[in-house]
C-alpha cells in the first residue's frame, strides 16, 4: 500500500486555482520528485499534502488515513515532517534548540535523536550552541532538515532543498537527502534542479498547470525527449 | 535568503554613510550614554549637587526594575502574538488594585521590620501573578483570538488592546474611585542611608530585589525549559513553529500568564512605591513602549536593557524637569530611537519584526 496518496487534488489560495487536480503517490521508502515549471505549484501542492492548505477538491491519504484538512501538528504526530524553502530554521534560537523544537511533540530525552542527526551532518554538531540565525545558507538548510528528521518521520517533505546555494553544497545537500533516504525514510521533494533530482529519485511527476503532465521512474524521466527539451535544458 | 549587496559599496553617497554609521549598535549604545551625560551636566549646571544626582540614578535603576517587569511582558506578547497589547499598562493598574481588595479582606500582620508591608501583601502577590496573568488570557480567549483566527490587520488588534485598557480601568473606577490611595494609608516610610549619602526606603530594595529575581525566574524559564524554547520559537517564526508541532494554544496560554503575570507584579510593586490611581499603568505605556522598542520588539532582555535606560533616563530628567514630564522624556528618547535605529539596540537592519 502507497505511504501517500493524493488523489484529484484541486485547492489555491483565496478565489485563485492553483492545483486544478494533482494526483500522486509516494510508496514506503521511495525518493519522488516533484519538478515543473515556476508557477506550475510545486510548492502549493507541499503545502497542500501538509495541511497549510485546505483541499477544495480530492483527497489525500497518509498510510491509508484521510489527511486533507487536518492541521500541521496532527500531520506531524502521524510521521511526516516538512521542511520549508525558506525561513525554515528559528534564527535566534541554538542549533540544539532548533533540532528540539522538531520533537516538541515528545517527552522524555532527546539526546539520542540529536546524536543521530549530528552524525548525518557532523557540522552541525561542531555548530551546537551558534544561533541558527548567523549561520550560513547551507548550513541554515542542514539545521531545517535536521530539526524535521527528529521525529523519526515515515515521509519526509523537502521543498526546493538546494534553492540558493552554491553547487557543492547543492551536491553535498542531495548526498544527504540519499543518505537518509538510505535509512529508510521516503522523501517527496519538490525541485529546480530537475536532472540533479530525478538522478535520484524512484519516480518522478512533472507538474504544468497545476495537474502532472507526465510521470514514471526518475531514470525515465531524464532520457524522455520532451521533459529533456522542456526542463532539463536540451 | 540572499542578502541585497549593493553594487558599488565605496560609492555609497556621504550621506548615506553617516546614516549607517548612526543606525549602528555602538553608536545607539553611545548615543544613550551620551544622553545620560547630558542630563547629569544639564542638572550639575543648574546647581544640582552629585549626591542628588547619585539618588535619582538609583532611583531610576529602580523605576527601570518596575518598567522592565512590563516591558518584558509587553514583548514577549508581542512576539509570540503581534499583538501589540495597549492594555499592558492597565493589566498593571489591575495587579495594584486587586493587591488593594485583598488587603481589605484579610488580616493586616504587623509590618516586617524595616519594610513597610506585612507577610499578608506577600501571600497577596502570589494569588495576584496568576490572577493578572488569567486576567489577561481571558481577554485573549474573548477578543483577540478571535481577531486572530479573521486574520484582522495589526492596526484592528491594537484598537482591540486599546479597548480592553478602557475597559480594565473603567472596572477600576467603577470598583474604587478615581481617589489616590496607598496599600497601608498612615504607616511612617523612613527612608535608610545607603552610602555616600544616598537615601533609599527599605521597600525600594525590595521591589527592586524582586524585580531581579522575577526576570531571573523568566530567564530560567526561556532558556531551559522546553515551553520557553518553544515561546521563543514562536516568536521568531510561528508559521515554522506550527509545522514542526509545537502546541501553540499552549504557547499563547504560557505568554499570557507569564507576560500577565509579570504586569500584576510590575503593578504591585509601583504602587508600593508610589501610590494607586487609576490611571498609573496607563501613564505607564509609553516607558514601556519605548523599552520594547528600544530593546527590540520580541527581544525579552532587549526589554530589559531598555527598561533599565528608560528608568534613568526619566528619573534624571526630574533633576530640572517637573516629574510629571517623565514619559515625555521617555517619548522623547523613543522617537530618536525610531529614526535612527528602528530595529532597536538588539536588532539586525531590515529584520521582519
Amino acid at each position: 500500500m502507497a505511504l501517500l496518496t493524493v488523489d484529484g487534488l484541486v485547492t489555491g489560495y483565496g478565489e485563485m486555482e492553483v492545483l486544478r487536480g494533482l494526483s500522486l503517490s509516494v510508496e514506503p521508502g521511495q525518493v519522488v520528485s516533484i519538478i515543473g515549471p515556476n508557477g506550475a505549484g510545486k510548492s502549493t501542492a507541499m503545502k497542500a499534502v501538509f495541511g497549510l492548505l485546505r483541499p477544495w477538491q480530492g483527497s489525500i491519504r497518509f498510510d491509508g488515513q484521510e489527511i486533507g484538512g487536518m492541521s500541521p501538528d496532527r500531520i506531524v504526530r502521524l510521521g511526516m515532517c516538512y521542511v520549508p524553502q525558506t525561513e525554515n530554521v528559528f534564527p535566534s534560537l541554538t542549533v540544539e534548540e532548533n533540532l528540539e523544537m522538531g520533537a516538541f511533540v515528545l517527552t522524555g530525552s532527546l539526546a539520542a535523536r540529536k546524536e543521530r542527526v549530528f552524525d548525518l551532518f557532523p557540522r552541525l554538531a561542531e555548530r551546537r550552541r551558534q544561533r541558527a540565525g548567523k549561520m550560513s545558507g547551507g548550513e541554515r538548510q542542514m539545521v531545517a532538515m535536521g530539526r524535521a528528521l527528529m521525529l523519526d518521520p515515515r515521509l519526509l517533505l523537502l521543498d526546493e532543498p538546494s534553492a540558493g546555494l552554491a553547487p557543492l553544497l547543492v551536491d553535498l545537500i542531495f548526498e544527504k537527502v540519499r543518505e537518509i533516504n538510505a535509512a529508510g525514510v521516503a522523501v517527496l521533494m519538490v525541485e529546480q534542479n530537475a536532472r540533479k533530482s530525478l538522478e535520484l529519485a524512484d519516480h518522478g511527476y512533472v507538474l504544468v498547470g497545476g495537474r502532472n503532465a507526465i510521470d514514471g521512474p526518475g531514470r525515465d524521466l531524464l532520457v524522455d525527449p520532451e521533459v529533456g527539451r522542456l526542463y532539463l535544458g536540451g | 535568503m540572499a542578502q541585497r549587496v549593493p553594487l558599488h559599496p565605496e560609492r555609497r553617497r556621504p550621506g548615506e554613510r553617516l546614516r549607517r554609521a548612526l543606525g549602528s549598535r555602538p553608536a545607539l549604545l553611545l548615543l544613550m550614554t551620551l544622553v545620560l551625560a547630558a542630563l547629569w551636566l544639564l542638572a550639575d549646571a543648574q546647581g544640582v549637587t552629585a549626591q542628588r544626582l547619585l539618588s535619582l540614578a538609583v532611583r531610576g535603576v529602580l523605576l527601570g526594575g518596575i518598567l522592565a517587569l512590563g516591558a518584558i511582558g509587553l514583548t514577549l506578547i508581542f512576539g509570540v502574538l503581534r499583538l501589540p497589547n495597549f492594555a499592558h499598562g492597565d493589566l498593571m493598574t489591575w495587579g495594584a488594585y486587586l493587591a488593594l481588595f485583598g488587603l481589605a479582606w484579610v488580616p493586616a500582620g504587623r509590618p516586617l521590620a524595616p519594610f513597610s508591608f506585612g507577610p499578608e501583601l506577600l501571600a497577596l502577590l502570589v494569588v495576584i501573578v496568576p490572577l493578572v496573568g488569567l486576567t489577561g488570557y481571558t481577554l485573549d480567549r474573548l477578543v483577540f483570538r478571535r481577531l486572530r483566527a479573521r486574520r484582522v490587520p495589526p492596526v484592528i488588534l491594537a484598537m482591540a488592546a486599546l479597548g480592553g485598557a478602557f475597559l480594565l480601568r473603567s472596572l477600576v473606577y467603577l470598583g474604587w474611585g478615581a481617589d489616590f490611595r496607598a496599600f497601608y494609608t498612615g504607616r511612617p516610610r523612613p527612608a535608610i542611608e545607603l552610602f555616600a549619602g544616598i537615601r533609599v526606603r527599605p521597600d525600594q530594595l525590595f521591589i527592586l530585589g524582586l524585580a531581579l529575581l522575577l526576570i531571573f525566574l523568566v530567564y530560567l524559564l526561556l532558556e531551559r525549559s522546553k515551553m520557553g524554547k518553544a515561546m521563543r520559537a514562536t516568536a521568531d517564526n510561528a508559521d515554522l513553529a506550527r509545522i514542526s508541532g509545537i502546541d501553540t494554544e499552549g504557547v499563547v496560554r504560557w505568554t499570557w500568564l507569564i507576560g500577565g503575570g509579570l504586569a500584576g507584579a510590575g503593578g504591585v510593586m509601583y504602587a508600593l512605591d508610589t501610590q494607586l490611581r487609576p490611571e498609573m499603568g496607563w501613564w505607564l505605556m509609553l516607558p514601556l513602549f519605548a523599552s520594547v522598542i528600544l530593546g527590540t520588539i520580541g527581544n525579552a532582555y532587549g526589554a530589559l536593557v531598555g527598561a533599565l535606560i528608560i528608568g534613568l533616563v526619566w528619573q534624571m530628567s526630574t533633576a530640572f524637569l517637573n516629574p510629571a514630564y517623565g514619559p515625555g522624556v521617555a517619548f522623547a528618547v523613543l522617537i530618536v530611537v525610531l529614526l535612527f535605529r528602528p530595529q532597536g539596540i538588539f536588532g539586525t537592519p531590515g529584520a521582519r519584526s
